[in-house]
């Protein structure tokens, strides 16, 4: 278990000497008070203080269009699958999307296997970055027990004020803090400051929705016919913004890019939504999620009671980016709590 | 270091090359292939299961298996014309190269069904899954008690496999009633909905049902099933949902919790009763 601290003036050097040598993402300022992951070349176009970005790290591990496999039919029917990966250092990562990397690699491990994703996922190194305050309103990351790291990175750093505290994870965590010098090994001033962020981060974090996380899959289980799924479906504009912006959506169609000689070609993998209509529909014509409330409580219920079932654990971050994004307003701690009120 | 593209040998996206032996228009909208490997090698599948059929350039489409894994060397795919894959398959002749994938899902549980009878309840191109279970059952006729097919269809010129069907209503191992919701002049055979056909025959008590039929069939027939005392975990189903990976990541399939292509296709009645989503509403 290794400590080490940078001090704060440092941290632009040290990502821009880090992008010397590699590929560097970290969250930038997009102007009306938004963010996103994107490559720097200088530190000093990474902001350390941000709230969540408009896309999760997920499009580095998932990107929006892959190729999965090539083909030529010039001489016979010749193919190749394959998998695009580039390294890179995702830096400035908070600990809900830690959480929400953590479920994508949940879904991708389980047999059969995604080798697309989970040879990708290994070529990128990630520094973790913890929040001191909430974000904003929209997030609910304390009730689901991810407003503190749970592991997930190679570094993670906790801004100590003056300095950075940084917990090394990893070998490769290891060989991130020799370069260029910028750390030296934590005293016991450090820990002791760090204990006290943590202490006054429970003092400022509090589940943001009255609701016992234990509760939430057996409130789930008894609220499949409730009229709550009817009012949010008949705000809900079914754009599909929720589950482009969430960390754990995961869905996807696989489409064929022919060439302009029609005779070579990709087939590709891209992101899809359940909010589409067309998205539960077969070929007889019949659509299995027509109403727009049946896909809206689809989607809380990938979140909150199937992969429960499945995994052993929540697929949401409490990020917030659904709720943050929604052009109809529909806010998922006020859905939550609706739900708990009725069920009580 | 930049962007790279590496090969991957194991991905679960690669095809298997395959070739077409033979195409037989059925009806007006469907058509039956024959599919072999070049190497003879079979699929090696279980009755109900199905495949990814793979057109460069056009795409995928999940096909239900319509031949039994006792038949060796090639395995049979019946196409109805509905879809961007299946009107570009309909265009192939003999000799062509698809791809395949799979094959994928849970099948029919054939093993559990050894020592007992089977009434199977086709509804359309409900047909072309039960068929992999209804050549496999003739193939391995002894392991069976009664067998009774029941078979419904639109018209009379909707109705899939008729030489086959001839062959199976002259069978003295098997019993076999046909019905159309609409007849034409010619037809002498009964007219009325499928879920007709069950009060009348008689079951023993360890029956077991399988239904494979358009999404709205189910909830009449199984009505008539339930009605004959037959078990919920003893009425066996195939849904139809548009499987796109075939390997529970992409979500398409999804029937609440369950997946349809690899919990599926093939479930109990008693796995979906309380799915909201099972069944049209």
């Amino acid at each position: 278990m290794r400590y080490v601290t940078i001090p704060a003036d440092k941290m632009a050097d040290y990502i821009t000497a880090l992008a010397r040598r590699q590929k560097v993402v970290a969250p930038v300022e997009k102007g009306k008070g938004q963010f996103a992951f994107e490559p720097i070349s200088e530190g000093r176009e990474a902001t350390l203080t941000y709230i969540p970005t408009i896309l999760p790290p997920k499009k580095f591990f998932m990107p929006q269009y892959e190729t999965l496999l090539e083909y030529d039919l010039h001489e016979g029917q010749k193919m190749q699958a394959v998998v695009e990966l580039e390294e890179m250092v995702l830096f400035g990562v908070h600990t809900c999307d830690l959480a929400g990397i953590a479920c994508l690699n949940t879904v991708f491990s389980d047999r059969p296997k995604d080798l697309n994703y989970l040879i990708r996922k290994n070529k990128i190194v990630i520094i973790g970055l913890e929040c001191v305050a909430y974000c904003d309103e929209y997030a609910s990351c304390a009730l689901m027990n991810n407003h503190l790291p749970n592991g997930g990175y190679d570094l993670f750093l906790t801004p100590l004020g003056d300095r950075y505290i940084g917990h090394v994870n990893t070998y490769i965590g290891d060989s991130l803090v020799e370069e260029g010098g910028f750390f030296r090994d934590a005293t016991g001033a450090d820990f002791a400051a760090l204990e006290e962020v943590r202490r006054r981060k429970r003092e400022v974090f509090h589940d943001e929705v009255p609701i016992d996380l234990d509760e939430i899959p057996r409130i789930f289980a008894h609220s499949l016919r409730t009229t709550i799924w009817k009012e949010i479906g008949d705000r809900c504009l079914s754009c599909g913004n929720c589950t482009n912006v969430c960390p754990t959506c995961y869905c996807f169609d696989i489409v064929d890019k022919p060439n302009l000689d029609l005779k070579s070609g990709r087939r590709i993998r891209v992101w899809d939504s359940c909010q589409n209509e067309r998205f539960a529909k077969i070929a007889g014509g019949e659509s299995f999620r027509k109403e727009r409330s049946s896909r809206k409580r689809h989607r809380f219920f990938r979140k909150f009671r199937y992969p429960v079932d499945r995994f052993g654990k929540f697929f949401c971050t409490g990020c917030g980016r659904c709720s943050r994004t929604c052009m109809a307003r529909i806010n998922l701690k006020e859905t939550l709590a609706q739900l708990a009120r009725e069920y009580v | 270091m930049s962007k790279q593209k590496l090969p991957i040998l194991e991905s679960e996206y690669n095809i298997r090359p395959a070739r077409i032996l033979k195409v037989r228009q059925l009806t007006l909208t469907e058509k039956l292939y024959e599919i072999g490997f070049p190497n003879g090698e079979s699929l090696n599948h279980d009755p109900g299961q199905f495949v990814e059929v793979s057109i460069f350039g056009v795409g995928e489409a999940p096909i239900s298996l319509a031949s039994s894994p006792t038949r060796r060397g090639s395995f049979d795919l019946c196409v109805r014309n509905v879809g961007k894959v299946t009107a570009a398959l309909h265009q192939l002749k003999a000799g062509d190269s698809i791809g395949i994938r799979g094959p994928f899902g849970r099948g029919f549980p054939v093993q559990e069904f050894v020592g007992n009878d089977l009434l199977i309840v086709a509804g359309g191109i409900g047909l072309v899954p039960l068929r992999s279970l209804i050549h496999y059952v003739l193939d391995n006729r002894r392991e069976f008690g009664k067998v009774t097919i029941l078979l419904g269809c639109r018209t009379p010129q909707n109705i899939l496999f008729s030489d086959e069907i001839e062959t199976w209503s002259s069978r003295l191992d098997l019993s076999f009633s046909c019905t159309v919701d609409k007849a034409d002049p010619e037809w002498k055979g009964n007219v009325g909905v499928i879920a007709s056909l069950i009060p009348g025959i008689t079951l023993s008590r360890h029956t077991y049902a399988v239904v494979v039929g358009p999404p709205v069939m189910y909830r009449y027939v199984i009505a008539e099933l339930l009605l004959k005392k037959i078990p919920a975990h003893r009425i066996i189903l195939s849904l139809e949902r548009h499987m796109k990976c075939g390997l529970g990541k992409c979500g398409h399939c999804q029937i609440n919790n369950l997946y349809c292509c690899q919990d599926g296709p093939v479930f109990r009645y008693e796995q979906l009763r309380d799915l909201e989503e099972a069944f049209p509403r």
